[in-house]
């Protein structure tokens, strides 16, 4: 076997011997092969992706509403007019949305890292712990909605009860025009808090020891050696969180809809803009704004992606 | 700190030593300490929310009523009789059971050799093709969705939700393996090619088999994600299919909600799924984080 060709980039990945009777026979097994096991799959979710997302697009051109059957005409870019001169309700919906999204990531992610190096070395009862942090990221969304509806309630609630024993006055939690935002960031934070705590201890337990040892031989501070010696080593890990965390906040849409949806008053306090689209298509039947505003929405999240995956390569 | 110095003195065997090296040991058990209140705190605050709904679930509606019952009450199972009997809910239980159960088997068929391929031939677009069904918000796939099976009339039916929690189901799949087989090593299945198996044949008979951890974590996480799922059920299943997601909202009227029977209803959609993270965490927390630590 001679290795004739320069070192690859990617060795994993190449192991075609350099025999070229194998080589050619290979080549087209694995090539059929590739796309006999990946087909499925991507036709699967090609489907029921491309077709739609085309779909919106057209629908966001046209002045489509009252039924998906319905007549509509093409209109062009007006509904996107529309949409981006709305400072009523879409505007809003985007800084809901982005600050939902932040705050709740960046509270999930110191919290999750403070809460991943207290469990980062061995201890006893190490299991019990983790099944206590695993059990609020299994629980079905919409049953937590439900539960912390329950505590927030203005009249009935334990928060309100422990407010009380404070001396602090009733809060009206979900329902109030300022609190309600804050209070379903409180829930995600508790549901999705686990979530990153499992993801960077996943990545601390993987580190080597080494330099962590040897800044502390070289008289290095806990703090410093978690500031410049642990986080820089950790950083692919803590981008996996932010990524996997944004994408899932960026569309929260049970959550929302359980605490604030049928019976728990009306979205607009924390409106954004998933619950937005949601509402103008199977409240309104306003298919046209709606694909607009999804259209948008995908754009805003590719682009969030975009910048985030950049980061990933730069570290 | 200083307190614990007496006990530190006490409990050291080792003859004091340089004053200096004396530190380190007397922080460590600051830190000891520390860490056990911190974590208890982490674990009241994850477990206590929790507790809560399954002591809602057991009390009348007076009782939830009364701050001065919140631990103290006598427990009645009324509102499970309530959720159990009159709302049909082992249907919806079954429903959940059913959609998810199938939805993750056909996932994985069709999930699990696409990421064995993706894998092993770098197909990394090919792969954010289907890791773009994780990014869409799923509400821009609804209204074309709705409209195209309405039409084939399958609405309401069993095969849309199936269909469409697949949706949820396969991107995760895909994901988990693919990270699965980038770190599974290549020899025994080259073995099993010098010995005559045709790349296939190795494939079903050597990778496959190896795999069964991996397909055990993905198929546990896509049923958990399946049964969670809230969306996709709410606009396509009909009466009889609904899950059990969303079949909660029935205790929930406009004007009043029965919050007994509301909790017993969240008691009884989280329970199986606690059980099966319980017995199966060490596949959850694989699952959860495959592909993070290689950065």
């Amino acid at each position: 076997m001679t290795v004739a060709s320069p070192p690859r980039t990617n060795p994993p990945k190449d192991r075609r011997p350099g025999n070229t009777r194998y080589k050619t026979y290979s080549d087209w097994a694995n090539n059929h092969r590739k796309w006999l096991f990946a087909a499925p799959a991507m036709i699967f979710v090609g489907i029921l992706i491309i077709f739609p997302l085309g779909w919106t697009m057209y629908l966001s051109l046209t002045d489509s509403s009252g039924s998906v059957r319905a007549e509509s005409d093409f209109i062009g870019f007006a509904n996107y007019a529309e949409v981006l001169a709305d400072t009523d309700r879409f505007w809003p919906a985007v800084g809901r949305t982005f600050a939902f999204t932040s705050v709740a990531l960046a509270v999930q992610m110191i919290l999750g890292m403070c809460i991943a190096l207290l469990l980062w070395r061995p201890f006893k009862g190490e299991k019990w712990v983790r099944v206590a942090i695993l059990l609020p990221l299994v629980a079905t969304p919409v049953a937590v909605g439900m539960m912390w509806r329950l505590i927030f309630d203005p009249n009935i609630g334990f928060a309100n009860q422990v407010l009380a024993f404070v001396g602090i006055p009733a809060q009206p939690w979900l329902s109030g025009q300022s609190t309600a935002l804050p209070t379903v960031i409180f829930i995600d934070i508790w549901q999705w808090t686990p979530m990153v705590v499992i993801i960077l201890l996943a990545g601390l337990t993987s580190l080597s020891e080494e330099p962590d040892e040897a800044a502390r031989i070289d008289g290095a501070n806990a703090w410093q050696r978690f500031r410049y010696v642990t986080v820089p080593l950790l950083m692919p890990t803590i981008i996996v969180a932010v990524l996997l965390r944004s994408i899932d906040a960026l569309k929260t849409f049970d959550l929302l809809y359980a605490t604030k949806g049928r019976g728990g008053g009306s979205f607009n306090e924390v409106e954004t803009l998933n619950i937005y689209a949601y509402g103008l298509s199977f409240d309104y039947n306003d298919y046209g704004l709606s694909s607009t505003v999804l259209i948008i929405f995908f754009l805003i999240i590719i682009a969030a992606m975009w910048v985030l995956t950049r980061r990933r390569k730069d570290v | 700190m200083s307190t614990i110095a007496p006990n530190l003195t006490q409990g050291s065997t080792k003859p004091a030593g340089i004053p200096a090296r004396r530190k380190k040991p007397l922080r460590r058990q600051g830190y000891k300490i520390f860490r056990i209140v911190a974590l208890t705190l982490v674990v009241l605050a994850f477990i206590a929310p929790l507790v809560w709904m399954f002591l809602a679930s057991l009390k009348t509606n007076v009782d939830i009523y009364d701050a001065g019952k919140t631990l103290i009450f006598s427990p009645t199972t009324a509102n499970y009789e309530t959720v159990l009997g009159r709302n049909n809910y082992f249907s919806f239980v079954f429903n959940s059971f059913w959609v998810a159960f199938a939805s993750t088997a056909l996932s994985l068929i069709i999930g699990v050799p696409a990421a064995y391929s993706m894998s092993r031939f770098a197909m990394r677009r090919s792969a954010v093709v289907v890791l773009m069904a994780r990014i869409i918000p799923g509400v821009s796939l609804l209204v074309p969705w709705y409209y195209v099976f309405s039409n084939l009339s399958l609405v309401g039916g069993y095969g849309v939700l199936i269909l469409s929690h697949m949706f949820v189901a396969l991107p995760l799949i895909v994901y988990i393996m693919m990270s699965y087989y980038d770190s599974m090593p290549l020899e025994l299945e080259e073995a099993a090619r010098v010995d005559g198996l045709t790349h296939i044949g190795a494939f079903l008979r050597i990778t496959l088999p190896l795999s069964v951890g991996g397909v055990a974590t993905a198929g546990i996480l896509a049923f958990i994600f399946s049964w969670n799922n809230f969306m996709f059920a709410l606009v396509l299943s009909g009466a009889e299919t609904k899950t059990l997601p969303v079949a909660i909202f029935n205790f929930v009227a406009y004007a009043s909600i029965d919050w007994g029977g509301l909790m017993a209803a969240s008691v009884v959609v989280t329970i199986p799924i606690m059980v099966i993270a319980l017995f199966t965490q060490k596949y959850i927390v694989s699952g959860l984080t495959a592909g993070a630590t290689k950065g």
